[in-house]
């Protein structure tokens, strides 16, 4: 049974950009995706469209058995906390502690006041420590986010969005502020918790290389509309081309 | 190195630039000119007159203006009515941050509210803010009469319009990214505010907040004279009186303690940016 399953989505901002048309697909359980496409092909749309950050115009996106565009706004809480998302930014509270941000991702389920007030019980704070363990982070547990790199701000982000013990993590652009090394670290991490927690992974990348080496299949878009969906090894140079609409020599990769 | 005697190339457009950035700042500087000149005609202002009279102005003050022993002697009395002006104005300014604060959350984008609550926000905000807080003591001098209480909503309303509207350009500003992670991890609106909105933009907050104090302590003085209140009607007294000396001692001491607040706001701005 599929995960998730975009249903001739469509999806226009204030009535005049048309962002994503006609857009259907599903990806089952565990499954590594990797969406690709050029600048303002409508990436990020798709993944705010699953999160509900944004609003399809059209159409039906089915996420672990529900409708999400009928959902309310109780519903949504429900779709949020079992979808975790990182971000290319990271989107951190940088004045507060790496714990702290950590443990945000348990507040969607928690009751409103305690979530005001940061009550989070014993076996909460183990499990972020547990987690920070795993992504090498336990000496930066009590440091503030805005004294990390990089690449460990991203890593705090993974830690957030595995304290929603999500079904999904939509992953928006996680390398791209970071140098090459960095970039490894956190798609190895991606990689592994994909296929070690069976957490299933959809992640933008603008890196054709990374997206093709990490990636189970590859959905390439254009323009708002799907032109290629299917595994790495079938994704060919003239497609490549396809997708970024342009000719040979005339990408980075090409550059040798 | 011999390329820099070589002119880089440049765009006809590109040169006209600057010559329009000269013409601009001569045009402005003519027209402040012009306009000096015309209303100090229109007022029969005399510019050599008026530059006389200030060595005479600056002896006629140091004559009446140095504290003499009997302003000294009321010094306790003014320090007293200085503090009640002081701790009116902070108690003022907080009390209108914190209003402030929660009415200007429907006001940013964090909080998700529709458009048309959000205009509101900002109309009701500029309303109080565009109304000096001179105006709003002497509105308010009709149904409070001669009293503290006048002096402290004039304070509050033009604090609380001037503080909700720099809060909702200062929380759209600092928390704009984490306050979408904190809503994509399922948390409400509530929740985002305390864990997200409020560590991400407290020190700009308690930035303005200080910055208003000082304005406040300022206002509340011109205020006092109004209201017959605190160090501004002791001012007024003292000058009605032909004190000088005295009332010069209160402007003294209200020009100190400005400089101490100023002073200790700073230490307090470094120690939470
Ligand atoms: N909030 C918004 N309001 C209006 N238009 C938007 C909004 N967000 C995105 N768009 C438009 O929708 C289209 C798709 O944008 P989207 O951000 O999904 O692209 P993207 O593929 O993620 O691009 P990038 O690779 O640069 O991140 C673009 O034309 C963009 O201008
Ligand atoms: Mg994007």
């Amino acid at each position: 049974m599929p995960i998730l399953e975009f249903k001739n989505v469509s999806k226009i901002y204030n009535n005049t950009t048309k962002a994503l048309t006609d857009i259907s697909f599903s990806v089952s359980e565990g499954e590594f995706v990797s969406i690709i496409g050029p600048s303002g092909s409508g990436k990020s749309t798709i993944l705010r469209c699953i999160n509900r950050l944004v609003d399809a115009t059209q159409g039906s996106i089915i996420f672990d058995g529900h409708d999400i565009k009928q959902a309310d706004k109780k519903e949504i809480r429900q779709v949020r906390k079992k979808a975790g998302m990182i971000f290319q930014h990271y989107n951190l509270v940088d004045r507060l502690s790496v714990i702290e941000n950590v443990l945000h991702g348990r507040l969607g389920y928690k009751s409103v006041i305690s979530g005001v007030i940061g009550h989070y019980t014993e076996a909460e704070k183990e499990k972020a420590f547990q987690i920070l363990a795993m992504l090498g982070l336990t000496e930066q547990a009590y440091k503030r986010c805005d004294e990390l790199s990089g690449g460990q701000k991203q890593r705090v982000g993974i830690a957030r969005s595995l304290m929603q013990e999500p079904r999904l993590i939509l992953c928006d652009e996680p390398i791209a502020s970071l140098d090459p090394s960095s970039s490894k670290i956190i798609m190895d991490y991606l990689s592994n918790i994909n296929e070690t927690m069976k957490i299933t992974c959809i992640a933008n990348l603008h890196q054709v290389d990374v997206a093709l080496r990490y990636a189970k299949r590859i959905i390439g878009i254009t323009a708002g509309q799907i032109v290629y969906d299917g595994p790495p090894e079938k994704l060919t140079k003239a497609k490549i081309y396809d997708i970024y609409q342009s000719d040979e020599g005339e990408l980075i990769t090409d550059v040798k | 190195m011999d390329q820099t005697q070589e002119k880089a190339p440049r765009p006809q457009d590109q040169t006209s630039v600057f010559v329009t950035r000269k013409r601009t700042f001569t045009l402005a500087f003519l027209g402040v000119a012009l306009i000096f000149v015309i209303s100090a005609v229109a007022t029969d202002y005399e510019v050599i007159g008026g530059l006389e009279s200030i060595p005479k102005a600056v002896v006629w003050m140091a004559r009446h203006f140095i504290p003499d022993a009997k302003a000294w002697s009321r010094l306790p009395y003014i320090l007293s009515k200085l503090s009640e002006t002081a701790l009116v104005s902070v108690a003022v300014t907080v009390c209108a941050a914190i209003c402030a604060f929660f009415f200007s959350l429907p006001g940013t984008k964090t909080t998700k509210t529709a458009p048309w609550i959000a205009r509101i926000v900002r109309i009701i905000a500029a309303f109080f803010r565009n109304v000096p807080d001179i105006v709003w003591a002497i509105l308010l001098l009709f149904s409070f009469g001669e009293n503290i209480l006048t002096g402290f909503f004039a304070l509050f309303f033009a604090t609380f319009g001037m503080l909700t509207r720099t809060f909702i350009e200062t929380i759209d500003e600092v928390s704009a990214s984490c306050v979408e992670a904190l809503y994509a991890t399922g948390a409400t609106s509530l929740q985002t505010v305390f864990n997200g909105v409020i560590p991400s933009s407290l020190p700009e907050i308690v930035s303005w907040v200080l910055y208003m104090i000082e304005t406040n302590i300022r206002s509340s003085t011109l205020i006092g004279m109004l209201t017959a209140t605190g160090i501004g009607y002791l001012f007024d007294l003292y000058y009605k009186r032909m004190d000088y000396s005295s009332a010069s001692l209160v402007v003294i001491s209200i020009v100190i303690l400005v400089i101490a607040i100023e002073i200790l706001s700073n230490k307090i701005r470094k120690v939470i940016m």
